[in-house]
């Protein structure tokens, strides 16, 4: 991969220098539609925040810091409930460890230095969406980055903004801000439920939140949903789906014993 | 939430932890390829995660039921999102859901 952009990189310096040309002006509107949803759902989060007991510079601050929006609204969804902010810290991060996939799926368009630091900062579901939409190199290091420098402004702006807006509205349940928040994470999760069997663990899942909320401590209920994840691994025929798959790869890796390993696949008895 | 400290603490842990997640997968890409499984799993974690958090604070205010006008503006979202309604409706469909039901007087 590396080989080819080296190849390229006199066109993609090129383009560097009007970075927006390279990208249709379909992709260019798309990108402005995702920014602008970026920047109301930043407003909502900012409000949402203020509106649980936060002060203004929190969420300011961790929209920069941090820039992965379901994480920080989860972050504040379990601390407003009075979980520990460590705990709710590493709720977050099970969320972004998404990141590190994208990180692998992603070619390289991050560049090195301060760029590739920059680079993995705006790396966020928007960007590589859009750079994994684009055919060729210079368009998607293009669409990689005026996503993600693009979100890199709106969601912070719009949670500063929120923030304020928050301060200043006393009644923030009238507005029915409080229903946008539940409604922002089933928005960005319902493209993973259309698969089966992660519906059924996040339904489980959810169930079992729901259950321990009158019995356990604020904030717990949500990692403790997390068993709902036996039921993938405990489901035997899950598992034996599953193998294939492994085992496929196996043959490039162990040459020696090409005959021994099919035996793997058959479910234990 | 009166600690400053400890959601300072909270604060950093997630941001330098999702910066790493951030910065592995690049440097990681050459070294390694993630089995299907784990980020099948990692995958569904965070989907549960979420689907959880998007359950209790649909429904639940500390430990009791929030009213119905909450859960019924997050239902009219979750409609519109499952019929793929672009995320700005979705997200201002459930407020205005909610927010007139409680100017009807629902709580």
């Amino acid at each position: 991969m590396s080989s080819i952009y080296r190849t390229l990189s006199p066109r993609a310096l090129r383009s560097r220098a009007s970075r927006t040309s390279v990208l249709t002006g379909s992709v260019r509107r798309d990108i402005a539609l995702a920014l602008l949803a970026v920047w109301l759902i930043g407003l909502s989060y900012g409000a949402i925040a203020v509106a649980s007991g936060f002060p203004p510079w929190f969420p300011a601050a961790q929209s920069v810091l941090v820039l992965a929006g379901a994480s920080e609204f989860l972050f504040v969804g379990i601390v407003a409930a009075g979980g520990n902010p460590i705990a709710a810290a590493l709720a977050g991060l099970l969320v972004n460890a998404r990141h590190l996939p994208y990180g692998l799926a992603l070619p390289d368009v991050l560049g090195t230095g301060w760029r590739r630091i920059l680079g993995a900062h705006v790396m966020n579901d928007e960007s590589v969406v859009f750079a994994l939409a684009q055919d060729d190199p210079p368009a998607t290091r293009a669409a990689f980055w005026t996503c993600g420098l693009g979100v890199l402004v709106c969601w912070p702006g719009g949670a500063i903004l929120g923030a304020l807006i928050g301060t200043a509205v006393r009644d923030t349940s009238a507005l029915g801000l409080d229903a946008m928040f539940p409604a922002v994470i089933l928005a960005l999760i319902v493209p993973a439920l259309r698969d089966r069997p992660t519906r059924r663990t996040a339904l489980a899942g959810a169930a079992i939140a729901l259950a321990a909320t009158p019995w356990l401590p604020p904030g717990l209920p949500v990692l403790l949903a997390l068993t709902a994840l036996l039921l993938l691994i405990r489901r035997r025929p899950a598992l034996t789906r599953k193998r294939p798959a492994l085992t496929r790869r196996r043959p490039a890796l162990t040459r020696k014993r090409p005959t021994r390993w099919p035996a793997r696949t058959r479910p234990a008895p | 939430m009166k600690d400053t400290t400890l959601l300072i603490a909270g604060m950093a842990t997630l941001s330098a932890g999702t910066l790493a997640f951030r910065l592995s997968g690049p440097l990681l890409r050459e070294r390694l390829t993630f089995p299907p499984w784990a980020q099948k799993l990692l995958e569904t974690a965070a989907v549960v995660l979420l689907a959880a958090l998007a359950a209790t604070t649909a429904l639940a205010q500390g430990h009791a039921f929030t009213g119905p006008s909450r859960p019924a503006g997050v239902l009219v979202g979750g409609i519109l999102a499952w019929r793929k309604a672009p995320f700005l409706a979705v997200v201002l469909a459930a407020a205005a859901t909610t927010a007139i039901l409680r100017l009807l007087g629902v709580p």
